[in-house]
Parts: C-alpha cells; structure tokens; sequence
C-alpha cells in the first residue's frame, strides 16, 4: 500500500517532462496531423478532407523521385562513411601527441555549420576557380557538377563523406579505446591473424557504438537540406533534390500545407521504421540461436 | 612442457628508469606449480608478462628448456595466459573458443574436434560446449579461457594473473581444486601471480615472493612460514604476521628491551659479524606459554580477541607489541602472560634479511 502511494507520487516528478515533451515534439506533431486531413484556407474556413492529401501525396510523381534519391543517397552514405570510418579509426594513432593532434583534425568538419560546408563545397568544387574542380578538370576529366548530374551526384557525397565521416571515427576510436589489453594480448598468444582479432575482438566490442553511428548518419543524411541545397540547389534538374528540400518547396514555396503535413507525417514514419529496423537487426546480430 | 630459466634477467621500462624488476637469476622446474606472490606494484605481472612474451626484458634472457625464447614474439612460445578478467571471444561458441588456437594453427578439423573434446571433459565444459561463450558465468568464462592454454599439446607453460579475482567466492575453492586436478593429470608448469596469500599457498608447491621489484625468497609454503628469509615475507605470510623486535646480541642470547632471549649459537654468531640493524623475528603461532617453574619472559596483555579456533593476544614486552597465538584449551586470566621463545622458532635478522 505505502509502496503503491510512493510510486504515484513518482509520477508526478515526471510531470514537468512530460509538458516540455508535449509543447516541443506532440503539439507539433498533432498540429501536422490536423493539417493533413484538412484543407484549411483561413481561420474559418477549413473543410476536412479525410486521407485525401495522403493519396495525392502517394501518387506525386516528384516525390518518387526524391524518395527514390533520398534512399540512394542514405544507403551511399551508410556504405561508404561506416567502412571508412572503422577503418579509419583502426589506423588512429592510440596513444601519444598524436592523439590530440588527431582528434582536433577530425572535429573540425563537425563544427562547421552545415551551409557554410556547402558554401565551402560550392567554391572548392567549381571548375573555373574552385581547387578541386580545376585540379581534376587538369586530369583531362570533364567535370562541372553545375551541369552534370552525375557530377552534381559525386559532390553531394564526397562533401558528405567529407563532413561526417569524423562522427563515425571518433565513435569507433572511442569504442575501440574501451576494449582492454588482454583481449589483444590472448589473441597474440591464441596466434589470432590481425582480421581475426579485427573479426572476433574489435567488431563485436564495436557493435555498440556502431549501432549509435549508423541510426545516426541514417537519420541525418535522410534529412539532409542544407549542405546540398546551397551547393547545387537540388540541380542539374532536380537530380539532387531529396526529401526535404521537396517538402519545402512544397510548404513554403507553394504553400500546398494539407499535401505537405501529409508528406511530412510519411517522412517521419519513414525514418522511424528504418532506425527501428537498424536498431533490431544490429542488436539481434548475434544472439544465440 | 618445459623448464623456465629467468638468466640475469632484469628489467626497465625505459633506460634511466629504476629496474621494474631487480636482476635475478631463478631457475623453475619443469612440472612445477609456482605462485607470484607480492603487493600491488611490485613487478609480479612484469614478470608474467616478461614469461609469456609481451613484455621483452630490457636485460638478460628467458629460457624455456634450453631454447632461448627472449626474442620471440608470444605465439611462437608455446604458452597459455589466463587474464585477471575473463578474456573469451563473445561471438563464438565454447567449442570455437576452445578450437581457435588450433584452427589459427591451421590444425586438422579431425583432431581439433578431439582436443577439444578431450579439454572440455576434463574442465566440465562438455555440457556447454554449443552455448555461446559470452552468457556463461565468469567461473565458465576463465575455464574457458584456461583451456584455450591446454588445448595446444606443445603448450610449455600456463600463467595465470589473478584468475580469481572476479570469481564469486564460493566458486573460488572449485576453480582452485579444478586447476589442482589440471597440473595432476598433465603435469604442466604452472606460474600464478596473486597478491593473495591463501591463495598462493594452496595452489603452489614454490611461491615466489616479490617487492619492490625484487625477488625476496622462493620457497615451499612451509619454508616460507618456518624460515621466511626477509623480515617482508614474515610479515606478509601468515595471520598475522610474524613479530619483530629491534635486539642486540650478546654471546647466543638476544637482548630485547633488556628480556634475554636465547637463539641458535650458530646464527648468534653470524648475527654478530654482520651487524646493522638487528631484529628478533618469531611467529605468533610459535610462541608458548611457559610453564611452572620455567623462566620466561612476561608480557604485559593489551587485548584478547576470540578467533573461533584460538585465541590472539596482544601484548606488550617493553616499547613493542608482540601478537601470541594461543590454542583455546590454554585459557588465561591474568593480565600478564608468561611465554617463552622456542629457541628453533626465535630468528635474527640483520638489515631485514634472515642471518645464515
């Protein structure tokens, strides 16, 4: 009984929690449901639509395209950025002056705000004045990723990779940094070859924090707007526009805001049933069978 | 199977340093079962580590038989190390635990079912032998670690480092009569570091007992309670320690505090040329009570405790405290104590170290 007492009043601790959650994240979002089944013109004057807005939405032959991009895209950067990222992180120098020295190097691209790296992609890359851009023009390759989509796409993700690779190393360096010694020293001694101590000790120890990387950069790059928006402003054509820079136009350019709360509500079921299937599939990866 | 010779072996961690370990020059049996056994920081796992190979000592060589293995690398050594904390590989099975070293031997599929097998029994891991590794208990956990050692037929040594310590001490004693049974029936050289008493001197035929990066005495669990070498292991071994008392020698009798105590002639003598600071060592457990008209020497009782088993008494003769074991049945009321100090049990020191 007094048990029972105590734990209702628990509840009531979390109170305050639960009104910021309700004013920052479910307000909103109810907001958008309310918007999405509704054609609304003015204050007064709001017709309720059902799931028209979804269907017309679902059929919207532009947003599967961006759809269709926006999965490329996150599925580039999962395979290339987690790769790079552990093997990366398996070359840090793991004690030392190096370490410091390192660590900063990696941090930098992450404390770049993300329209200043496409404006630094943006000049880098030009082939009339940018280094890179006039360097691999030098090479005898044709590239100009203003006018060339597969250009356009190769930027986009260089300067991704280029961002946010640093996030993956830093989390594997520092899951790495965990696994204690002998773990190494009874794989010298089981004559383990370095892939097997890489197979058997390091990736399980990294699991973990690999789960963290890549539910991370899966959301993140599937909501990417910013960084390919100021460097090629979803061009040539729209071969660069993704997700989110479709629901913009459409909310804020066109001001379609029944269509547009309905795409937002399938974009963020979206995310949430992809991280969830990451987060099952790596946190089953090797249970008993 | 093998021999350890340690040849003028010494070690710095890097030149200038002070040695992590002072030279030393040991030779260890083939068969044996050795415990390293010393405080914290006093070089015993520099001296696993320097054995096993993942350590090369900045001076002198390891032997193993009559190979010298100073040079090479811990997988060409033929050894096995069990880890203060359980080293297993998460994601394999105990049987892939058990078979990697061999497979990363590229050893015949036929035979490594065999030996692991055969390991397996004999450390009672043939019923868990499909589980996954990483859902046993850390007792299961460091059999399997072990008999990831005993598996290689050429393994030459197995070193264990503090293997107990994250073990739940009612599986303590099974672990240790478990490893007892192992060094039966293969005969295999075992070298055991621990900072544990009790558990150095029930696993060990010879324990070696380290300070300060030195090897003070290796000896049998006995020799080092009858005749610890160095004031240290006196302390260190047994429940409590032994007593010391600051003397002087005059003719065969030791003189503490004004009370003459009689010592062997012999090791008065050498006591007397060797000079420096002399002390009077007796263990507690030694000590007996004189009886009826036997001269003795009084001590003034501070405390009596009740062990169980025996009573500890502590007492006082002039300026040092002294700890007697006494035997329940030998009950006193008084508030002195008569005792005296058998002649064969009353040890002098000189400068720390047992006279000769």
């Amino acid at each position: 009984m007094d048990n029972k007492r105590e734990y209702q009043w628990a509840w009531l601790m979390v109170l305050p929690v639960v009104l910021v959650v309700a004013f920052s994240a479910i307000m909103p979002l109810m907001t958008v449901v309310n918007y999405s089944v509704q054609d609304i013109f003015g204050p007064d004057s709001r017709f309720f639509v059902g799931t028209e807005w979804f269907k017309t939405v679902l059929r919207d032959s532009a947003l599967h395209g961006a759809l269709i991009r926006q999965f490329i895209f996150s599925a580039s950067v999962l395979l290339i950025q987690i790769p790079l990222g552990i093997a990366l992180a398996l070359c840090m120098p793991k004690k030392g002056a190096g370490v410091s020295l390192a660590l900063v190097l990696l941090a930098l691209p992450l404390l770049v705000p993300w329209n200043v790296v496409g404006t630094i992609w943006q000049v880098f890359a030009r082939p009339d004045v940018g280094l890179a851009g006039v360097f691999i023009n030098g090479l005898g390759i044709d590239y100009n990723y203003t006018g060339d989509s597969i250009d356009a796409w190769f930027t986009v993700l260089v300067m991704d990779v280029w961002h946010w690779t640093s996030l993956v190393i830093l989390l594997c360096y520092a899951g790495l940094q965990a696994i204690p010694d002998a773990f190494y020293q009874a794989a010298r001694i089981d004559g383990a070859s370095r892939w097997a101590v890489f197979r058997y000790i390091e990736l399980p120890k990294l699991k973990g924090v690999l789960l963290i990387a890549v539910l991370l950069r899966f959301i993140f790059s599937f909501r990417i707007y910013a960084e390919p928006f100021v460097l090629t402003g979803g061009g040539p054509g729209n071969s660069t526009t993704f997700l989110s820079q479709s629901l913009t136009t459409m909310a804020v350019g066109q001001f379609d805001l029944g269509p547009a709360a309905a795409f937002s509500l399938i974009y963020f079921l979206i995310i949430l049933l992809f991280s969830y299937v990451f987060y099952l599939t790596i946190l089953n990866m090797d249970r008993e069978g | 199977m093998a021999r350890i010779e340690l040849n003028q072996l010494a070690h710095r961690y890097s030149p200038g340093d002070d040695y992590a370990l002072q030279p030393m020059q040991h030779v260890w049996e083939d068969g044996g079962a050795y415990a390293l056994l010393g405080p914290s920081g006093c070089g015993k796992t520099t001296l696993l580590n320097i054995i096993s190979g993942l350590v090369q000592p900045s001076e002198g060589r390891v032997l193993f038989g009559e190979q010298d293995v100073t040079q090479l690398p811990p997988e060409q050594r033929n050894i096995g190390q069990v880890f203060q904390f359980p080293v297993i590989y998460d994601t394999m099975s105990v049987f892939d635990n058990l078979a990697f070293p061999l497979r990363n031997r590229k050893m015949d599929q036929r035979y490594v079912n065999q030996r692991v097998t055969h390991i397996a029994t004999m450390l009672g891991l043939e019923g868990v032998l499909q589980r996954r590794a990483r859902n046993l208990g850390a007792d299961a956990k460091q059999k399997i670690s072990l008999g990831r050692g005993l598996v290689r037929e050429d393994v030459a040594a197995v070193l264990f480092d503090e293997p107990l310590t994250v073990i739940d001490p009612h599986l303590k004693w099974q672990l240790r009569r478990k490893l007892r049974e192992v060094h039966e029936q293969l005969n295999l050289t075992l070298v055991y570091v621990t900072h544990d008493q009790t558990e150095a001197l029930t696993f060990a035929d010879k324990v070696v007992v380290m300070l300060a990066g030195q090897v003070l005495q290796v000896g049998t669990p006995q020799a080092l309670f009858e005749r610890p070498e160095h004031t240290f292991v006196g302390y260190f071994i047994g429940s409590p320690g032994m007593n010391f008392m600051d003397c002087e020698v005059e003719g065969s009798e030791a003189i503490v505090d004004g009370e003459r105590i009689a010592v062997d002639p012999a090791m008065a003598e050498a006591a007397r040329h060797a000079g420096g600071l002399l002390q009077l060592g007796i263990r507690p457990g030694l000590i007996r009570l004189a009886q009826e008209n036997e001269a003795g020497i009084t001590l003034k009782v501070e405390n009596m405790e009740d062990l169980g088993d025996y009573d500890l008494i502590t007492a006082r003769l002039g300026e040092h405290t002294l700890h007697v074991r006494l035997e329940e049945s030998e009950k006193v009321s008084s508030d002195t104590l008569r005792v005296v100090f058998p002649t064969e049990h009353a040890l002098l020191y000189a400068d720390d170290r047992l006279v000769v």
